[in-house]
């Protein structure tokens, strides 16, 4: 480079003001304060209008302040900031809503008898009864919808990213997609036919549950286990190919393992989503099942879902509280499911020293 | 152990695109081959040709012929999966297996292969791999520790000892080096040295005076023309190479007087 830089003809001002850091958090609660008073005042005080009035004053009054002192760059990120973290607690509001209101009513009737015995000989009002034969309806349906997509899904992930090309990926790719929109009441309907013609009308049982589900769960496995195979870098293909490996035990030994805390995480978001399908169980296996019944192919079976619904239906306060308890018994039943896959993710993880 | 490897008359594909245009050459047994040129000419996919790894890549394809000791590996009843156990290779990148332990990783070989091998046996495997690859005292403490710990020129190595382990007549090397820092890079070149006494080594390197220092032979690679084929324009003993080429290109590319 032969020509020299010009000095810039005014020094550049480097610094510029800044709000103290505690600054916005000062000044969200006395907003919160302000607005409080001020309805009080005109005794109008409610949580929602509270929340919005606190919320909009705090963006304003943040990013004037903000823009007078700190300029308009920082006034700009003030303003996405607050938004950011806005959304973040409105969408935070339903969650924390839905598990409060479900511990709430859930807690009434939620004990050791709830969990250890089923219906069987429970009149709907009789004040007694409990959720286990549900539980155990659940966890055979879902299991046996687990047995039927990991295989399948996995399997199809693995043909997608090893070894199909061209039209035959794009075909497979599209019906997968497909899949994955199909209504659950759907899939429900599609077992129903399929076991009206194995078996003839009327037959219900966890089996067909199990299947209807695996219907719907086969193309999330796909998916995520597609994501999953696709972040195993190449190097370590080659790296193995290169040892005079063929490629199904690069598959199976090196691809596989590598990804195995991925593909636990992928199968059980997928086991979340199926595990409180409701339609196609009803259609499957049946509504009025009361008893233990841990056979698959014989007879009704419950499921939580299934039962929230039955008991709701039913319209007494002793069913409302037992749909309640059963709802909290299910959603312990899949953060249970989740501890347990961050446990066998931990175990299968790669190393790092 | 170690094999000749001769060239005839390859030309290299990516689909219809002519990747790498008619290379001739011989490869001597038990001496050190490097391959030099600018990026993009062609050296690294030529290497990947004499293990066929390069078929690895969709669309990529060989046609002429690579004999291995007179075994013509493009043959229609050679697989290739046995070909790659014959001619090793080492990456760029250092790459072990991330879910195996140091000790796995060596035998990945055999265990991936799913070769019986008596513990005794596999131990012995280990150490002499590792032993072979300049690693073991660093390393012997920790086997059972997993390789991505290891620094980069110590999972360098242990690549270097993985490849090895397997046995192979000829080890390819794609530029080995170009993520290392000095010492390491000494470390793997002075083992380049040890070991030509039982392999045919090729070496792709960006690094002159590396090539300088291992190689007993060099191949020049070059673009024909921006967008042409990569070719191949002189290879003879490196001395000459770099003292006294044949070509005026080969010069302008030694001295940095390139284009």
């Amino acid at each position: 480079m032969s020509t020299t830089t010009q000095p810039p003809a005014t020094e550049r001002e480097l610094r510029r003001g800044s709000l103290h850091r505690h600054f916005p958090a000062a000044l969200l609660a006395a907003c919160a304060a302000v607005v409080a008073g001020i309805l009080l005042a005109f005794s109008s005080f409610g949580l929602v209008v509270w929340g919005l009035l606190t919320a909009a004053s705090y963006a304003i009054v943040v990013v004037a302040v903000s823009a007078g002192v700190e300029g308009g760059r920082k006034a700009k990120d003030r303003l996405v900031t607050t938004l950011v973290y806005g959304c973040f607690v409105l969408a935070m509001l339903p969650l924390v809503s839905v598990l409060w209101t479900v511990l709430g009513y859930g807690l009434d009737r939620f004990d050791g008898y709830f969990l250890s015995v089923s219906m069987n000989g429970v009149l709907p009002s009789m004040d007694a009864g409990g959720v286990y034969h549900a539980i155990v309806g659940t966890l055979a349906i879902t299991g046996m919808a687990t047995l039927i997509s990991v295989p399948i899904g996995v399997m199809t992930a693995v043909y997608l990213v090893e070894y199909a090309r061209g039209r035959m990926k794009k075909t497979i790719m599209f019906f997968v997609d497909v899949m994955t929109g199909i209504p659950s009441i759907v899939a429900g309907l599609f077992v129903v036919a399929l076991w009206m013609i194995l078996f003839g009308p009327g037959v219900t049982n966890g089996a067909a549950g199990a299947i209807s589900l695996s219907v719907l769960m086969i193309p999330v496995v796909v998916r995520s286990s597609e994501e999953m195979l696709r972040l195993v870098p190449q190097d370590l293909r080659e790296a193995s190919y290169a040892l005079g490996v063929p490629k199904w035990r690069t598959i199976t030994k090196v691809v596989l393992p590598t990804s195995a805390a991925g593909l636990t995480t992928g199968i059980m978001l997928a086991i979340a989503r199926v595990i409180g399908e409701t339609a196609p169980l009803i259609l499957t296996a049946g509504t009025s099942a009361v008893a233990i019944n841990w056979n698959l192919f014989d007879g009704q079976m419950m499921s939580l879902p299934v039962f929230i619904y039955a008991q709701v239906r039913m319209g007494g306060a002793v069913n409302y509280e037992r749909a309640w308890a059963a709802a909290l018994t299910l959603i312990i039943v899949v953060m249970l499911l989740f501890f347990l896959a961050r446990m066998i993710g931990r175990l299968f993880a790669p190393k790092a020293r | 152990m170690a094999k000749r490897i001769d060239v005839s008359g390859l030309h290299v594909y990516y689909g219809d695109f002519l990747a790498v245009e008619d290379v001739s050459m011989t490869i001597e047994p038990r001496s050190v081959t490097a391959f030099i040129g600018s990026s993009g000419c062609g050296k690294s996919t030529f290497l990947r040709t004499l293990n066929r790894m390069h078929e690895v890549t969709p669309g990529a394809r060989a046609e002429g012929k690579v004999l291995l000791d007179d075994m013509d590996i493009y043959s229609p009843d050679v697989d290739p999966v046995m070909v790659r156990s014959e001619v090793g290779m080492v990456f760029q990148k250092a790459n072990p297996f991330p879910t195996m332990s140091i000790y796995d990783n060596v035998i990945a070989g055999a265990r991936l292969n799913n070769k019986r091998m008596k513990k005794s046996e596999a131990d012995d495997l280990v150490e002499e791999s590792l032993r072979g690859a300049n690693l073991w005292e660093e390393v012997k403490d920790r086997l059972n520790k997993p390789g991505s710990g290891l620094s980069g020129g110590q999972q360098q190595r242990l690549c270097i000892a993985r490849a090895t382990a397997v046995k192979p007549s000829v080890l390819l090397m794609d530029e080995p080096c170009s993520a290392l820092d000095p010492i390491s890079t000494l470390a793997v070149e002075d083992l380049i040295h040890k070991m030509k006494e039982d392999y045919t080594i090729v070496i792709v390197t960006h690094n002159m005076q590396q090539a300088a220092r291992v190689s007993d032979r060099t191949a020049f690679f070059n673009l024909s023309a921006p967008g042409k084929p990569g070719k191949l324009v002189e290879m003879g003993e490196t001395n000459k190479i770099f003292t006294r080429p044949d070509k005026q290109e080969t010069e302008n590319y030694i001295t940095g007087r390139f284009g």
